[in-house]
C-alpha cells in the first residue's frame, strides 16, 4: 500500500504529464482549478490515470468534490486495497 | 478620425511544410528544387497501392509546449505552429487591437481525422472509458480554427471554411469579406491538414486520385507532365494575417502585399470530378480578378492548383487560358510540396506572395514532357529553374472535392 508521501509524489507525476504542473507545486492545498489551472476535461484524464496507477476508480459524482489535491490524497488512501 | 478604406493588406506570413518549419525555410528549399516527398516505411503501408507521402520538415514537438501537444490534434498543431509565426511577423501582441475585433478563419479538408482513428482504436481495445476527453475538440473541423483563436486571442468570432482543398483559399476570402465589411479590424486566415494515415491514404488510393510512382518519390508529384498519375498527401499549414490598408499604415505595420480581390464558384457539375474544361474554376478566376478591380493582362503569375491528377490539370489549364490568357507565368509547387489538401490554398498564397515580393516564379518541378492538351500546351509554365520577370499582380486558384472552386488575386504593397 503507497504511503502518503508515495501518493502525492504519484499524482505529482500524472498532473506533470497530464496538465504539464511542475511536481513540487503539487502539494496538499492547491486547488486544481484555482492554483494549478487544471480544465474539467483534465480532471477526467487525471481520474483514469489515477485509476491505472493507484487501481482507484473515482466516479463522477465523487470526482466533482475533490477541488484540491489533498482531496484527491485522501480520497486515494481511503479507497485503495 | 480616418475612414476605413476596402483596401485590405497581408502583414503576417507563417507556415510548417514538408520542406521546411517555416516561410523562409520553405521559400528558400522551394526556390533550390528540393522535395518534401517520401516514401513511406511503415509495416502498414506495404499492400498499398500508393506508398508516397510529403511529411512536415519540422515536427510540431519541436515548438510547442507538451502539454499542448497533448491536447491538440496534429491538424491544430500545426495550425497553431504557422500562425503563431504570421502573428510574430505581423507584431499582432503589440498591435493594439483589441481582442473583440480580431477574428481567425482557419479552413481543413479533413480535420482531425488522426484523433478520430486512434480513439476509434482506443474504443475498441480498451472500451468506452478510455476514449480520451479531448476527442470531440481534438476531431471537430472546427478546432484548428479555435486553436488559432486561443493562440492569437481571437474574439471577434473564429470560422471554418470546410471546402476539401479550396478550404484554405476560402478562409482567405472570407478573411477579405470580414475586414470589408467591417466585423473585425484583424484576421488570422489560414488552412491546415495533417491525415496521413492509412485510412485517409487508402481511401484516396480507392480513388485511384494519388500517384503510385512509389519508386521514384522525388519525381512522383508531376504537374501538367504526361506522366502524370496522381497526387502525393502532404502535410503541414500555412497562415496570413490581413487587416485594412489604412489601420497596418496607421502603426506602421510591414505590408507584404494587398489582397487585393477574392471569388469563388461551384461547378455543379459532379460531387469529384472536375468540369473537364474548368468552366467554374475560369469563372472563379474572372470574378477574383474583376474584384481586385483588375484585367487578366494584369495577372503575371499564376500559383496553380495542379495536383498532379490527370483530369484536374487539363481542366485547370484550360481555365487559367481561357479566364486569362498565355502571357502569365505559371507554376505549380506541389511538384515539390505534395498536396496539403485544406493547406494548400494557403500556403500557395503565401508561395504566390513571395513570388510577387522577390519578382521571381519558382519553377515546375518535374515537368519533362507537356501534356499534349492545348490549353497546357499554350500556357507559359515555367520549368527548369526559377524565373526574374516583372510584374504586379498575381493569382492563386484552389479547387476541392465538390465542385468548390476559389481564386485570390495579390498586388504589390
Amino acid at each position: 500500500m503507497p504511503s502518503t508521501a508515495e501518493i502525492q509524489a504519484g499524482l505529482g507525476e500524472i498532473l506533470e504529464e497530464v496538465a504539464g504542473v511542475t511536481p513540487a507545486d503539487a502539494t496538499p492545498e492547491k486547488s486544481f482549478t484555482d492554483d494549478l489551472d487544471v480544465d474539467s476535461l483534465s480532471m477526467v484524464e487525471i481520474a483514469t490515470a489515477v485509476e491505472d496507477k493507484f487501481g482507484v476508480a473515482i466516479p463522477d459524482d465523487e470526482l466533482a468534490n475533490i477541488k484540491t489535491v489533498g482531496d484527491a490524497m485522501s480520497y486515494i488512501e481511503k479507497n485503495q486495497g | 478620425m480616418s475612414t476605413p478604406t476596402a483596401d485590405v493588406v497581408v502583414t503576417g506570413l507563417g507556415a510548417t511544410t514538408p520542406l521546411g518549419g517555416d516561410v523562409a525555410s520553405t521559400w528558400e528549399a522551394l526556390l533550390a528544387g528540393r522535395s518534401g516527398v517520401s516514401r513511406i516505411t511503415d509495416d502498414w503501408v506495404k499492400e498499398f497501392p500508393a506508398q508516397l507521402v510529403a511529411r512536415l520538415a519540422s515536427e510540431p514537438g519541436e515548438t510547442l509546449d507538451r502539454v499542448r501537444m497533448r491536447r491538440l490534434d496534429r491538424s491544430q498543431q500545426v495550425a497553431v505552429v504557422a500562425a503563431e509565426e504570421a502573428w510574430r511577423d505581423a507584431a499582432g501582441a503589440d498591435s493594439g487591437v483589441a481582442p473583440e475585433r480580431i477574428a481567425v478563419v482557419f479552413g481543413t479538408g479533413i480535420g482531425g481525422a488522426l484523433t478520430l482513428l486512434d480513439q476509434d482504436d482506443i474504443l475498441e481495445e480498451k472500451g468506452p472509458k478510455r476514449v480520451s476527453p479531448f476527442t470531440i475538440p481534438m476531431l471537430m473541423p472546427n478546432g484548428p480554427a479555435a486553436a488559432v483563436g486561443l493562440a492569437v486571442g481571437a474574439k471577434a468570432g473564429v470560422h471554418a471554411p470546410v471546402s476539401a482543398c479550396a478550404s484554405g483559399a476560402e478562409a482567405i476570402r472570407w478573411g477579405l469579406d470580414l475586414l470589408r465589411l467591417g466585423r473585425a479590424d484583424m484576421v488570422v486566415v489560414g488552412g491546415t491538414e495533417a491525415c496521413v494515415h492509412p485510412l485517409p491514404m487508402a481511401g484516396f488510393a480507392a480513388m485511384r486520385a494519388m500517384s503510385t510512382r512509389n519508386d521514384d518519390p522525388e519525381h512522383a508529384s508531376r504537374p501538367f507532365d504526361k506522366g502524370r498519375d496522381g497526387f502525393i498527401l502532404g502535410e503541414g499549414a500555412a497562415a496570413l494575417v490581413l487587416e485594412r490598408a489604412d489601420a497596418a499604415r496607421a502603426r506602421g505595420a510591414k505590408v507584404h502585399a494587398v489582397l487585393a480581390g477574392a471569388a469563388g464558384t461551384s461547378d455543379g457539375y459532379d460531387l469529384v470530378a472536375p468540369h473537364p474544361e474548368g468552366e467554374g474554376a475560369a469563372r472563379a478566376i474572372g470574378a477574383a480578378i474583376r474584384d481586385a478591380g483588375l484585367t487578366a493582362a494584369d495577372i503575371g503569375h499564376v500559383n496553380a492548383h495542379a495536383t498532379s491528377t490527370p483530369l484536374g490539370d487539363t481542366a485547370e489549364a484550360t481555365a487559367i487560358h481561357d479566364a486569362i490568357g498565355d502571357h502569365t507565368l505559371v507554376t505549380a509547387t506541389k511538384s515539390q510540396t505534395g498536396h496539403l489538401l485544406g493547406a494548400a490554398g494557403a500556403l500557395e498564397s503565401v508561395f504566390a506572395i513571395l513570388a510577387l515580393r522577390d519578382q521571381l516564379v519558382p519553377a515546375t518541378a518535374n515537368l519533362d514532357d507537356l501534356d499534349d492538351n492545348p490549353a497546357v500546351q499554350a500556357l507559359d509554365i515555367v520549368r527548369g529553374e526559377a524565373r526574374k520577370a516583372t510584374f504586379d499582380a498575381v493569382l492563386n486558384d484552389s479547387f476541392g472535392f465538390g465542385g468548390h472552386n476559389m481564386a485570390v488575386v495579390f498586388t504589390k504593397a
